[in-house]
Protein backbone atom coordinates (compact mmCIF):
# COMPACT_ATOMS: atom_id res chain seq x y z
CA UNK A 1 0.00 0.00 0.00
CA UNK A 2 2.84 2.71 0.79
CA UNK A 3 4.82 1.64 -2.15
CA UNK A 4 1.58 2.33 -4.19
CA UNK A 5 1.55 5.77 -2.44
CA UNK A 6 4.94 6.32 -3.09
CA UNK A 7 4.57 5.62 -6.25
CA UNK A 8 1.83 7.73 -6.63
CA UNK A 9 4.02 10.54 -5.29
CA UNK A 10 6.70 10.27 -8.29
CA UNK A 11 5.50 12.39 -11.36
CA UNK A 12 7.52 10.63 -13.84
CA UNK A 13 5.52 7.30 -12.55
CA UNK A 14 2.89 9.39 -13.71
CA UNK A 15 4.21 10.35 -16.35
CA UNK A 16 4.35 7.28 -17.68
CA UNK A 17 0.75 6.31 -16.45
CA UNK A 18 -0.97 9.04 -17.69
CA UNK A 19 0.66 8.80 -21.36
CA UNK A 20 -0.69 4.82 -21.62
CA UNK A 21 -4.16 5.92 -20.26
CA UNK A 22 -4.63 9.24 -22.44
CA UNK A 23 -5.37 7.47 -25.34
CA UNK A 24 -7.92 5.10 -24.71
CA UNK A 25 -9.54 8.10 -21.79
CA UNK A 26 -10.11 10.73 -25.26
CA UNK A 27 -11.72 8.07 -27.52
CA UNK A 28 -13.53 5.98 -25.15
CA UNK A 29 -15.12 9.74 -23.73
CA UNK A 30 -15.64 11.43 -27.20
CA UNK A 31 -17.64 8.13 -28.20
CA UNK A 32 -19.85 7.72 -25.07
CA UNK A 33 -20.45 11.99 -25.00
CA UNK A 34 -20.81 11.46 -28.72
CA UNK A 35 -23.57 9.15 -28.70
CA UNK A 36 -25.46 10.55 -25.27
CA UNK A 37 -25.63 13.71 -27.27
CA UNK A 38 -26.79 12.66 -30.74
CA UNK A 39 -28.98 10.29 -28.56
CA UNK A 40 -30.48 13.02 -26.50
CA UNK A 41 -30.59 15.51 -29.24
CA UNK A 42 -32.32 13.59 -31.63
CA UNK A 43 -33.76 10.38 -30.67
CA UNK A 44 -34.82 10.87 -26.84
CA UNK A 45 -38.64 11.72 -26.52
CA UNK A 46 -40.03 15.26 -26.14
CA UNK A 47 -40.72 16.28 -22.44
CA UNK A 48 -44.73 16.57 -21.88
CA UNK A 49 -43.74 19.94 -19.75
CA UNK A 50 -40.80 21.53 -20.79
CA UNK A 51 -41.23 20.81 -24.92
CA UNK A 52 -37.25 20.23 -26.41
CA UNK A 53 -36.16 22.65 -24.38
CA UNK A 54 -35.36 20.12 -21.95
CA UNK A 55 -32.47 18.62 -24.21
CA UNK A 56 -29.71 21.60 -23.26
CA UNK A 57 -30.05 18.47 -20.02
CA UNK A 58 -27.88 16.59 -21.94
CA UNK A 59 -24.76 18.96 -21.94
CA UNK A 60 -26.26 20.90 -18.31
CA UNK A 61 -25.97 18.62 -16.33
CA UNK A 62 -22.86 16.79 -17.45
CA UNK A 63 -20.92 20.24 -17.31
CA UNK A 64 -22.40 20.90 -13.63
CA UNK A 65 -21.55 17.13 -12.32
CA UNK A 66 -18.31 17.39 -13.18
CA UNK A 67 -18.28 21.05 -12.22
CA UNK A 68 -18.54 19.86 -8.48
CA UNK A 69 -16.72 16.53 -9.09
CA UNK A 70 -13.63 18.42 -10.03
CA UNK A 71 -13.64 20.48 -6.72
CA UNK A 72 -14.30 17.74 -4.33
CA UNK A 73 -11.28 15.97 -6.43
CA UNK A 74 -9.26 19.19 -5.74
CA UNK A 75 -10.47 19.02 -2.20
CA UNK A 76 -8.83 15.47 -1.66
CA UNK A 77 -5.91 16.62 -3.38
CA UNK A 78 -5.35 19.48 -1.36
CA UNK A 79 -5.73 17.37 2.17
CA UNK A 80 -2.46 15.21 0.71
CA UNK A 81 -0.61 18.38 -0.12
CA UNK A 82 -1.30 19.70 3.45
CA UNK A 83 -0.60 15.85 5.13
CA UNK A 84 1.68 14.48 2.84
CA UNK A 85 3.69 17.28 1.09
CA UNK A 86 2.51 15.33 -1.87
CA UNK A 87 3.86 17.21 -5.43
CA UNK A 88 1.69 15.61 -7.45
CA UNK A 89 -1.53 16.57 -5.70
CA UNK A 90 -0.21 19.87 -6.19
CA UNK A 91 0.25 19.69 -9.76
CA UNK A 92 -3.09 18.33 -10.01
CA UNK A 93 -4.70 21.34 -8.30
CA UNK A 94 -3.19 23.82 -10.19
CA UNK A 95 -3.71 21.78 -13.35
CA UNK A 96 -7.26 20.97 -13.11
CA UNK A 97 -8.43 24.85 -11.80
CA UNK A 98 -9.02 26.12 -15.07
CA UNK A 99 -10.85 23.16 -16.40
CA UNK A 100 -12.98 23.42 -13.23
CA UNK A 101 -13.68 26.96 -14.25
CA UNK A 102 -14.69 26.15 -17.50
CA UNK A 103 -16.96 23.45 -16.47
CA UNK A 104 -18.99 25.41 -14.31
CA UNK A 105 -19.63 28.73 -16.74
CA UNK A 106 -20.47 25.85 -18.68
CA UNK A 107 -23.55 24.84 -16.28
CA UNK A 108 -24.21 28.46 -15.24
CA UNK A 109 -24.73 29.69 -19.22
CA UNK A 110 -26.57 26.92 -19.96
CA UNK A 111 -28.63 26.76 -17.07
CA UNK A 112 -29.06 30.99 -17.90
CA UNK A 113 -30.44 29.88 -21.36
CA UNK A 114 -32.20 26.51 -20.62
CA UNK A 115 -34.37 28.97 -18.01
CA UNK A 116 -35.27 31.83 -20.44
CA UNK A 117 -38.15 29.45 -22.25
CA UNK A 118 -38.62 27.46 -18.89
CA UNK A 119 -39.02 29.46 -16.31
CA UNK A 120 -39.24 33.17 -18.11
CA UNK A 121 -36.18 34.54 -16.91
CA UNK A 122 -32.06 33.89 -17.46
CA UNK A 123 -31.18 34.79 -13.63
CA UNK A 124 -32.70 34.22 -10.54
CA UNK A 125 -30.70 35.06 -6.96
CA UNK A 126 -31.86 31.70 -5.90
CA UNK A 127 -30.00 29.09 -3.85
CA UNK A 128 -28.67 26.59 -6.69
CA UNK A 129 -27.44 29.62 -9.04
CA UNK A 130 -25.84 31.85 -6.85
CA UNK A 131 -24.34 28.84 -4.78
CA UNK A 132 -22.82 27.65 -8.46
CA UNK A 133 -21.83 31.60 -8.84
CA UNK A 134 -19.83 31.24 -5.75
CA UNK A 135 -18.17 27.69 -7.10
CA UNK A 136 -17.16 29.92 -10.26
CA UNK A 137 -15.45 32.55 -7.73
CA UNK A 138 -14.01 29.78 -5.75
CA UNK A 139 -11.87 28.57 -8.99
CA UNK A 140 -11.12 31.79 -10.39
CA UNK A 141 -9.47 32.36 -6.37
CA UNK A 142 -7.63 29.14 -6.76
CA UNK A 143 -6.54 30.34 -9.90
CA UNK A 144 -5.21 33.86 -9.12
CA UNK A 145 -3.83 32.53 -5.85
CA UNK A 146 -1.90 30.14 -7.30
CA UNK A 147 -0.63 32.07 -9.85
CA UNK A 148 0.10 35.30 -7.50
CA UNK A 149 3.02 33.31 -5.19
CA UNK A 150 6.08 31.76 -7.01
CA UNK A 151 7.24 30.00 -3.90
CA UNK A 152 6.10 26.37 -5.36
CA UNK A 153 6.27 25.15 -1.97
CA UNK A 154 3.93 28.33 -0.24
CA UNK A 155 1.91 28.79 -3.21
CA UNK A 156 0.95 24.79 -2.83
CA UNK A 157 -0.15 25.50 0.92
CA UNK A 158 -2.42 28.45 -0.02
CA UNK A 159 -3.75 26.96 -2.48
CA UNK A 160 -4.57 23.94 -0.91
CA UNK A 161 -5.69 25.65 2.22
CA UNK A 162 -8.42 27.75 0.22
CA UNK A 163 -9.85 24.86 -1.87
CA UNK A 164 -10.36 23.21 1.40
CA UNK A 165 -12.45 26.05 2.84
CA UNK A 166 -14.74 26.15 -0.11
CA UNK A 167 -15.44 22.74 -0.38
CA UNK A 168 -18.32 23.70 2.69
CA UNK A 169 -20.47 24.97 -0.65
CA UNK A 170 -20.39 21.67 -1.94
CA UNK A 171 -22.93 20.76 -0.02
CA UNK A 172 -24.48 23.84 -0.31
CA UNK A 173 -25.04 23.55 -3.89
CA UNK A 174 -26.44 20.12 -3.10
CA UNK A 175 -28.81 20.27 -1.01
CA UNK A 176 -30.10 23.81 -1.93
CA UNK A 177 -32.95 22.25 -4.12
CA UNK A 178 -34.10 20.77 -0.90
CA UNK A 179 -33.33 22.87 1.68
CA UNK A 180 -34.76 26.57 -0.11
CA UNK A 181 -37.53 27.43 -2.18
CA UNK A 182 -36.02 27.37 -5.80
CA UNK A 183 -37.17 27.46 -9.26
CA UNK A 184 -34.04 24.34 -9.89
CA UNK A 185 -35.70 21.05 -10.52
CA UNK A 186 -34.39 18.75 -8.00
CA UNK A 187 -31.21 15.99 -9.01
CA UNK A 188 -31.57 14.03 -11.87
CA UNK A 189 -29.98 11.03 -9.85
CA UNK A 190 -29.92 10.03 -6.75
CA UNK A 191 -27.94 7.21 -5.17
CA UNK A 192 -30.55 6.04 -3.45
CA UNK A 193 -33.69 6.33 -5.57
CA UNK A 194 -34.27 5.22 -9.16
CA UNK A 195 -34.66 8.23 -11.79
CA UNK A 196 -37.71 10.14 -11.95
CA UNK A 197 -37.51 10.58 -15.79
CA UNK A 198 -38.02 7.00 -18.27
CA UNK A 199 -34.40 5.10 -19.58
CA UNK A 200 -34.96 6.67 -23.04
CA UNK A 201 -34.00 10.40 -21.34
CA UNK A 202 -31.65 8.99 -18.39
CA UNK A 203 -29.58 6.77 -20.22
CA UNK A 204 -27.96 9.39 -22.72
CA UNK A 205 -27.96 11.20 -19.97
CA UNK A 206 -25.54 9.09 -17.98
CA UNK A 207 -23.47 8.70 -21.12
CA UNK A 208 -23.22 11.73 -21.45
CA UNK A 209 -22.16 12.31 -17.87
CA UNK A 210 -19.47 9.71 -18.12
CA UNK A 211 -18.27 10.57 -21.59
CA UNK A 212 -17.71 14.06 -20.22
CA UNK A 213 -16.20 12.48 -17.33
CA UNK A 214 -13.41 10.61 -18.95
CA UNK A 215 -12.40 13.64 -21.46
CA UNK A 216 -12.40 15.66 -18.18
CA UNK A 217 -9.50 12.26 -17.21
CA UNK A 218 -7.96 12.83 -20.43
CA UNK A 219 -7.26 17.01 -19.70
CA UNK A 220 -6.25 16.32 -15.99
CA UNK A 221 -3.36 13.75 -17.36
CA UNK A 222 -2.44 16.10 -20.41
CA UNK A 223 -2.18 19.45 -18.47
CA UNK A 224 -0.38 17.42 -15.29
CA UNK A 225 1.96 16.35 -17.70
CA UNK A 226 2.46 19.94 -18.74
CA UNK A 227 2.76 21.38 -15.89
CA UNK A 228 5.76 18.19 -14.38
CA UNK A 229 7.55 18.96 -17.35
CA UNK A 230 7.51 22.83 -16.77
CA UNK A 231 8.40 21.83 -13.13
CA UNK A 232 10.82 19.46 -13.46
CA UNK A 233 12.52 20.13 -15.80
CA UNK A 234 16.12 19.74 -14.08
CA UNK A 235 15.91 16.16 -13.65
CA UNK A 236 17.45 14.16 -16.02
CA UNK A 237 13.99 11.83 -17.69
CA UNK A 238 12.51 15.39 -18.36
CA UNK A 239 16.21 16.20 -20.07
CA UNK A 240 15.68 13.09 -22.20
CA UNK A 241 12.35 12.85 -22.80
CA UNK A 242 11.89 16.58 -24.29
CA UNK A 243 15.04 15.95 -26.26
CA UNK A 244 13.06 12.77 -27.73
CA UNK A 245 10.22 14.78 -28.15
CA UNK A 246 11.67 17.56 -30.26
CA UNK A 247 13.41 15.33 -32.56
CA UNK B 1 -36.03 9.63 -34.43
CA UNK B 2 -37.79 12.23 -31.98
CA UNK B 3 -38.87 14.91 -34.95
CA UNK B 4 -40.33 14.10 -38.69
CA UNK B 5 -38.15 16.19 -40.58
CA UNK B 6 -34.23 17.95 -40.42
CA UNK B 7 -36.05 21.36 -40.34
CA UNK B 8 -37.85 20.06 -37.21
CA UNK B 9 -35.11 18.70 -35.72
CA UNK B 10 -33.24 22.51 -36.04
CA UNK B 11 -36.47 24.34 -34.72
CA UNK B 12 -37.30 22.10 -31.97
CA UNK B 13 -40.83 23.40 -31.14
CA UNK B 14 -39.37 27.24 -30.95
CA UNK B 15 -36.82 26.19 -28.46
CA UNK B 16 -34.18 25.67 -31.42
CA UNK B 17 -31.80 28.77 -30.85
CA UNK B 18 -31.80 27.81 -27.09
CA UNK B 19 -30.74 24.50 -27.48
CA UNK B 20 -28.34 25.24 -30.70
CA UNK B 21 -27.16 28.56 -28.54
CA UNK B 22 -26.20 26.04 -25.52
CA UNK B 23 -24.39 22.59 -27.45
CA UNK B 24 -22.26 26.01 -29.59
CA UNK B 25 -20.91 27.53 -26.17
CA UNK B 26 -20.26 24.05 -24.93
CA UNK B 27 -18.23 22.53 -27.99
CA UNK B 28 -16.66 26.27 -28.41
CA UNK B 29 -14.84 26.10 -24.92
CA UNK B 30 -14.69 22.44 -24.42
CA UNK B 31 -12.28 22.48 -27.99
CA UNK B 32 -10.86 26.12 -26.61
CA UNK B 33 -9.50 24.52 -23.83
CA UNK B 34 -8.16 21.33 -25.27
CA UNK B 35 -6.39 23.57 -27.89
CA UNK B 36 -5.21 25.64 -25.17
CA UNK B 37 -3.87 22.76 -23.02
CA UNK B 38 -2.12 21.66 -26.50
CA UNK B 39 -0.32 24.07 -27.04
CA UNK B 40 0.82 25.17 -23.71
CA UNK B 41 2.41 21.86 -23.55
CA UNK B 42 3.94 22.55 -26.99
CA UNK B 43 5.25 25.67 -25.68
CA UNK B 44 6.31 24.31 -21.99
CA UNK B 45 8.71 21.78 -24.22
CA UNK B 46 10.02 23.98 -26.38
CA UNK B 47 11.04 26.10 -23.55
CA UNK B 48 12.40 23.74 -22.43
CA UNK B 49 15.01 22.29 -25.65
CA UNK B 50 15.11 26.70 -25.62
CA UNK B 51 16.62 25.98 -21.60
CA UNK B 52 19.18 22.98 -22.68
CA UNK B 53 20.56 24.24 -25.71
CA UNK B 54 21.25 26.98 -23.56
CA UNK B 55 22.53 25.39 -20.43
CA UNK B 56 25.47 23.90 -22.15
CA UNK B 57 27.16 27.02 -23.09
CA UNK B 58 27.18 28.17 -19.38
CA UNK B 59 28.67 25.03 -18.48
CA UNK B 60 31.43 25.71 -20.67
CA UNK B 61 32.81 29.03 -19.15
CA UNK B 62 35.67 28.86 -17.18
CA UNK B 63 35.41 28.41 -13.51
CA UNK B 64 37.19 31.17 -11.52
CA UNK B 65 38.16 34.80 -10.71
CA UNK B 66 37.01 37.14 -13.34
CA UNK B 67 37.56 40.93 -12.92
CA UNK B 68 34.42 42.09 -14.93
CA UNK B 69 32.22 44.46 -13.31
CA UNK B 70 28.89 43.10 -12.42
CA UNK B 71 26.10 45.95 -11.65
CA UNK B 72 24.01 44.68 -8.99
CA UNK B 73 20.78 44.20 -9.63
CA UNK B 74 18.29 47.05 -8.43
CA UNK B 75 14.95 45.37 -7.74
Amino acid sequence: MWQIFHKLGSPKWFFGIASTLMPWLLWAGVAMLAVGIGWGLAFAPQDYLQGNSYRIIFIHVPSAFLAQSVYIMMAVAGLVTLVWRMKLADVFVKSVAPVGAVLTFLALFTGAVWGKPTWGTWWIWDARLTSMLILLFLYFGVIALGAAISDEKSSARAVAVLVLVGVVNIPIIKYSVEWWNTLHQPATFKLTEKPSMPPEMWVPLLLSVLGLYLIFGWLACLRMQTEILAREGRTRWVKELVQAQGN
Amino acid sequence: MAFDSFGAFMVMGGHGPYVWACYFVFFLLMGATTLWSLRQRRFVIAQQRRRMDAAPVRDSTPAGASFTRIDPSRD
